[in-house]
């Protein structure tokens, strides 16, 4: 369908109904943005849409300078997801790598192992108690020990390696490589798109997670993440759903509010997100898609 | 001298399965030593970490106490079962995660293959990337800044609110997350904004695959856009469907309960109850480790009914599907 031909009504319906959706999906965005960009007592009064109408940073600094936790948050926040996904795709990869040689003896069992996890799991509880026993509680390893391997991930990249040609690893073994460089040196290179695809998601997962700090490590200040503080923050303010009117009182005599505290962190949260992704956004578009019609 | 030049002729893979039959078990493994060691380690990590919770599935049976060893736990059969199916709360967290689930899984689908159809027909290139782009982006957020997000939008001084009233369809503001009986739509309407670009894209990838042969012929047969969307598109798409649709029916009601505690509040407490809350709040919060493995395993049966309830029904139609 090259070439614009004759543009018809239902072309503009489209561009509007997107136009809408784009609306739709940024404007919550850009709209905490401002608030959490626009001074307290000034935002009680509404009215506030993708402006601020009384820019300040306060809101930012007051976090920074009285949240004790919350560097502490990020620190971990970027830690966790640089290990967790390092050390995670290079799992994945290897473990997608052993599979996906056809003469390997014990490629159909483990792949069945494998597959079957995806189906039944231990449940909360057992995991909970596993990880207590193994003395994960409190250490920072519980962010990236039991996490390490997803099935999924294991299954997308492997579909990938499968349509390599064999040729690769024949020459190869010929000049006298083994697995393992092979694995290093020929097929990793060629799995990027997958790889990156796989990355991305791990790396999200991680960005993302609260509920492990929560289970493992609620009360112990120097492995708490980015999202759990802002999910305690959340909280509070759910709490007071039916208080409303006392916060106001109270906002007026201070610079900066529960709630607009709450717009500052949650960009804060958000700003690394939508630093990565729209750079990452090609290769994960090409994996996903040749992941799919693979699986 | 028969079976070597046969040897000669085959591939690198077909020479080892050949002679993988007079081998001893040894000689391969030695053989196979690198890739063995490859995967020895994470074959170790799937059974502490994904197969030996699963053992764990006895302490259903069990009275459990943490200070005792195995041997010298208390059974006491399907007594947390029965325990389990006679309450009430549980009978009320399970209407609310299939409720939810089921919703989220209709519109789910509904807007994402919606969503799908009109991209594949946006014809302005650069537009159709951005919009694509903006759509991705709900997906990656979490769902801690989701529920911040709609807690806002929906505040009685929020957008959603200022546009109703403007609008005329509302006279006041509704304190949206108060209402008990909207709850559901909410976490609908949130899943719906945070997942339907996403899901879209397995969609576009199967639609790339349509032979455009079909799209002329449909043209030539006389057809216009909708035609051709309902009947060349759509039946391209059909197997990806089912396949996505079978795998999210067994995981209904696997919904965590993430959304629902972030979204919820003290008012829409008995809507927002889902089986994985009722499982922490009863079963570790009480100290209940058996009786919330009970329900762990109640979990799990459900979801391989599911899955193949909805296996059979789509082999049913796949049936009929080869034509």
């Amino acid at each position: 369908m090259k070439g614009l031909k004759r543009i018809t009504a239902f072309d503009i319906f489209l561009v509007i109904f997107f136009i809408l959706v784009c609306i739709v999906t940024l404007y919550p965005f850009l709209h905490v943005l401002a608030l959490s960009l626009n001074d307290a007592t000034d935002a009680v009064k509404g009215g506030i849409h993708i402006i601020p109408r009384e820019f300040t940073l306060d809101n930012y600094r007051h976090i920074f300078s009285t949240n004790t936790a919350l560097p502490r948050a990020f620190l971990n926040s970027v830690l966790r997801t640089v290990i967790g996904t390092a050390t995670g795709v290079m799992s994945c990869a290897i473990l997608a790598y052993t599979l996906s040689r056809k003469h390997f003896m014990f490629r159909k069992s483990i792949s069945m192992l494998l597959v079957f996890t995806m189906y039944i799991s231990g449940g909360l509880i057992p995991e909970f108690l596993l990880i207590r026993n193994l003395g994960l509680v409190n250490r920072f390893a519980v962010y990236i020990i039991p996490g390490l391997i997803s099935a999924f991930n294991v299954i997308v990249i492997r579909s990938f390696m499968d349509g390599l040609p064999d040729a690769l690893e024949e020459s190869a073994k010929m000049d006298g490589a083994n697995d393992f460089t092979i694995f290093l040196k020929i097929i990793l290179p060629l799995c990027l798109p997958v790889i990156a695809t796989v990355a991305l998601f791990i790396a999200v997962g991680q960005w993302n997670s609260w509920f492990d700090t929560y289970l493992y490590a609620r009360n112990n200040e120097s492995l708490t993440t980015l999202q759990f503080e802002l999910m305690k923050i959340l909280e509070d303010a759910n709490i007071t759903v039916s208080q409303v009117n006392s916060q106001n009182a109270q906002q007026l005599m201070n610079r900066v509010s529960p709630t607009s505290v709450r717009m500052a962190i949650t960009i804060i949260a958000t700003v690394p997100i939508l630093l990565v992704y729209p750079f990452l956004q090609k290769y994960f578009v090409t994996g996903l898609t040749i992941g799919a019609v693979k699986s | 001298m028969e079976e070597v030049s046969q040897l000669k002729n085959m591939s690198l893979n077909e020479e080892f399965r050949a002679l993988k039959k007079g081998k001893s078990k040894w000689k391969q493994i030695k053989e196979q030593k690198v890739l063995i060691m490859m995967a020895f380690p994470f074959v170790i990590w799937l059974i502490i970490f994904r197969y030996l919770p699963i053992l764990g599935w006895t302490m259903a049976f069990q009275d459990y106490k943490p200070q005792n060893g195995f041997f010298e736990q208390e059974w006491v059969g399907f007594d947390h079962f029965i325990e389990l199916f006679q309450d009430q709360m549980f009978h009320q967290a399970l209407r609310n995660t299939l409720g939810m689930g089921f919703l989220g899984l209709i519109f789910g689908f509904l807007a994402s293959i919606t969503f799908a159809l009109l991209i594949n027909e946006l014809r302005f290139k650069k537009f159709k990337r951005f919009t694509q782009t903006v759509s991705y982006l709900p997906h990656f957020v979490s769902w801690v800044i989701v529920a911040n997000l709609v807690t806002t939008m929906l505040a009685t001084d929020g957008a959603v609110n200022q546009l109703l009233v403007f609008l005329g369809i509302l006279d006041d503001p509704v304190h949206f997350m108060a209402q008990p009986r909207m709850f559901w739509g909410i976490v609908t309407a949130a899943e719906v904004w945070k997942s339907t670009g996403w899901g879209a894209i397995i969609y576009l990838a199967a639609m790339a695959g349509i032979d455009p042969g079909l799209y002329e012929a449909a043209q030539v047969d006389g057809a216009n856009r909708l035609q051709r969307i309902i009947h060349v598109t759509l039946p391209g798409i059909r197997p990806t469907i089912i396949v996505l649709l079978i795998m999210s029916i067994g995981n209904v009601i696997n919904i965590g309960f993430e959304r629902q505690m972030l979204l919820g509040n003290n008012i829409v407490a008995n809507q927002a109850l889902v089986i994985e809350r009722y499982a922490l709040d009863y079963g570790i919060g009480l100290f209940r480790f058996s009786y919330g493995t009970a329900v762990g395993i109640f979990r799990s049966m459900i979801s391989i009914i599911l899955i193949f309830i909805a296996n059979g029904f789509a082999k049913k139609i796949g049936e009929g599907r080869i034509m």
